[in-house]
C-alpha cells in the first residue's frame, strides 16, 4: 500500500525532496513497489552540480532499471553510502533509512503536495 | 488456442500478487519479493502457476511415430512413464519452441510448450502429423499447471497425495506417473525450471484452485512460498536454463545453444532406415561445423548486471570490439553476483576470458564461466 508523507513534496517522477537544510531526497513508495527488490544504486558524487529535471543517476531493481531525475538544482552535499552498499534499505524505508541523497538547493523544480502527488500516482 | 484466464487468477489477486502480461495472460510476476522468492525456492520451496503453458496430447498407434517426425528428438525411444526435453525446429534447423515431451501410456504423449509459441506449435504438430496414425488434440485450455520446485517439494506435495509418498520418492527426475490427489488422477512429472528438486502437476482447471490452496496450507509450515514469474525467470537463469524468446529464437540452431545432444540424428524407422525430420537435412549440413557464435556463461566482477540485449567487448577503448551480445542476466541471489548467458564468438568463449559488457554507456567487467551457475546439493 503506497503512502504519502504530508511533510514532504514530490516530483510527476516519484522522488519526494524534504524542507531541511541541506535538502533530502530520496524515492518514494510508489516508485519502490513498482521497481521491486533494488539490487544498485547510481547516484551523483558529492560536490555534484545537479540541475532540476536532468537525470542524475539510476535505480536498478533485479528486473528493470529507472532513471532518477533531479527535483532541485544545487550541489550536492552527501550521498546515503548504507543505501549505496545495501540497496534493499531503499525498499525497506524510503522515506526514512531508504534515503539518497542531501542537496544544498538553490533553485527548485517542478514539485507537488502530498495530495497532488496520490493524485498523480493513483491514477 | 490463444491466450485466456489463468484459473488461479483470483487466489493471485487475493494475495496480493503484482501481474503481468505474459503471451497475452496474466499472470504472478511476484507476489513479494523477487529475491525472497528466489531464496524460498533454494531453502525451502515454491509454489508457481504455469496455466498459461500449452499442453498438446499426440495419441494413437503412430503418435511417438509422429513426433519423431516432428521434433528432433526420438520420441520413439521415450520409456511410458518418462519424459524429455526436445525442440520444434524449422526446415531450415531454426529453433521455433523448447518442449518437454511426456510419455504416461504408450500410445499417449503430452508435448508441454512455452505460452508464446503454444499456438504455432500446436499448428505445426497437426499439420506434421498428417499421414501418421495418430491425432493431435490441444488441451491447453482446460488443463492447470502447478509447480512445486525446492528441496522440500517431495514432503509438500505428499502431503496432498496421502498414501504416496514412495511413489513420489522413488520418481526419477524427468519421469512422471498418475498419482491420486484431492480425489482426482493427476499427471505428476518430477520435472521443473529452477535446479532444484520439484513437481509439477497437470490438472483439469475445476481443481487448480483447490489444489493450490490445498498446497499453501499444508506446505506453509515447511516454508512453502507462492513464487511469480520474476523468481522463476532468476532460478532458470543460475540454473543455466535456455528461455525460449532470449537464448533460442527464429534465429538460432539447437548447435549454437549448446544444445545439439537434443538433436537425434541416428534415430531410425521400423525398417532400420534413417528417419527423416523436420530439419533434418539443415542441421546435419551444419553438425561438423563451427558455429558463428556460441553461447557462454558469463560472471560479472563488479556489481552492475548485464542484461538482455547488451553488446559484450573484447579489449577496452580505442582497442574495444563487439564480441557479441548478452542474451539474458540479472543479479543472483543465490551467488551474490551478476551471472548471465551471451552468444559469443568462438575465439571469446573459452572458460576464463575477461571481457567486458556495455552496461548503458560503461564497460563492466564480466568473465566467462560454465554453466549452470547453481548446481544443487546433490545427496
Amino acid at each position: 500500500m503506497a503512502t504519502f508523507p504530508a511533510h514532504l513534496r514530490y516530483t510527476a517522477e516519484h522522488e519526494w525532496i524534504d524542507d531541511s537544510i541541506p535538502t533530502t531526497i530520496g524515492i518514494t513508495d510508489t516508485a519502490t513497489e513498482a521497481l521491486g527488490d533494488i539490487v544498485y544504486l547510481e547516484l551523483p558524487s558529492v560536490g555534484e552540480d545537479i540541475v532540476a529535471g536532468a537525470v542524475i543517476g539510476e535505480v536498478e531493481s533485479t528486473k528493470s532499471v529507472s532513471e532518477l531525475f533531479s527535483p532541485v538544482t544545487g550541489v550536492v552535499t552527501e550521498v546515503n553510502q548504507t543505501a549505496i552498499d545495501d540497496p534493499s534499505v531503499v525498499n525497506a524505508d524510503p522515506y526514512g533509512d531508504g534515503w539518497l541523497m542531501k542537496v544544498q538547493v538553490s533553485a527548485e523544480g517542478e514539485l507537488l503536495d502530498a495530495d497532488a502527488y496520490e493524485a498523480l500516482a493513483q491514477g | 488456442m490463444s491466450a485466456a484466464t489463468s484459473p488461479l487468477l483470483e487466489e493471485h489477486v487475493a494475495l496480493g500478487a503484482t501481474l503481468t502480461d505474459f503471451a497475452g495472460w496474466q499472470m504472478p510476476l511476484r507476489y513479494t519479493s523477487d529475491i525472497a522468492e528466489h531464496q524460498a525456492v533454494r531453502q525451502a520451496a515454491g509454489l508457481f502457476d504455469l496455466s498459461h503453458m500449452g499442453e498438446i496430447a499426440v495419441v494413437g498407434p503412430q503418435a511417438a511415430r509422429a513426433l519423431d517426425h516432428a521434433l528432433v528428438g526420438n520420441l520413439s525411444a521415450l520409456a511410458v512413464g518418462r519424459a524429455r526435453y526436445s525442440m520444434l525446429c524449422q526446415p531450415d534447423g531454426a529453433v521455433i519452441d523448447d518442449v518437454v515431451v511426456y510419455r504416461p501410456a504408450a500410445e499417449q504423449l503430452l508435448v508441454v510448450a512455452n505460452a508464446s509459441n503454444a499456438a504455432v506449435v500446436l499448428a505445426e504438430l497437426t499439420e506434421r502429423a498428417t499421414g501418421f496414425h495418430a491425432q493431435v488434440i490441444d488441451m491447453s485450455l482446460e488443463t492447470a499447471l502447478l509447480a512445486v520446485q525446492g528441496p522440500r517439494a517431495l514432503e509438500i506435495v505428499s502431503l496432498v497425495a496421502p498414501g504416496q509418498h514412495a511413489v513420489l520418492a522413488e520418481m526419477p527426475y524427468y519421469a512422471s506417473a498418475t498419482v491420486r490427489v484431492l480425489g482426482h488422477d493427476v499427471l505428476v512429472s518430477r520435472t521443473g525450471y529452477t535446479g532444484e528438486d520439484g513437481f509439477e502437476l497437470y490438472v483439469p482447471n475445476a481443481l487448480a484452485a483447490p489444489l493450490w490452496r490445498a498446497l499453501l496450507e499444508a506446505g506453509t509450515p515447511l516454508g512453502l512460498v507462492p513464487a511469480g514469474l520474476a523468481a522463476r525467470d532468476s532460478l532458470r537463469l543460475e540454473a543455466g536454463m535456455p528461455l525460449y524468446g532470449n537464448e533460442l529464437d527464429r534465429t538460432t540452431t539447437p548447435f549454437e545453444a549448446g544444445l545439439g545432444r537434443v538433436v537425434k540424428f541416428d534415430k531410425t524407422d521400423d525398417d532400420g532406415a534413417p528417419l527423416d525430420f523436420v530439419g533434418r537435412a539443415a542441421l546435419e549440413s551444419r553438425k561438423g561445423a563451427q558455429p558463428a557464435r556460441v553461447l557462454v556463461g558469463l560472471q560479472g566482477l563488479g556489481r552492475r548486471a548485464a542484461r538482455s540485449g547488451y553488446p559484450v567487448v573484447r579489449g577496452s577503448g580505442a582497442d574495444a570490439v563487439v564480441v557479441g551480445t548478452v542474451t539474458s542476466g540479472a543479479p543472483s541471489p543465490t551467488l551474490g553476483h551478476p551471472v548471465a548467458l551471451a552468444y559469443v564468438t568462438p575465439e571469446v568463449s573459452a572458460e576464463g576470458t575477461e571481457l567486458g559488457v556495455d552496461v548503458r554507456g560503461r564497460a563492466e567487467p564480466f568473465r566467462v564461466v560454465r554453466y549452470p551457475f547453481y548446481r544443487r546439493p546433490q545427496d
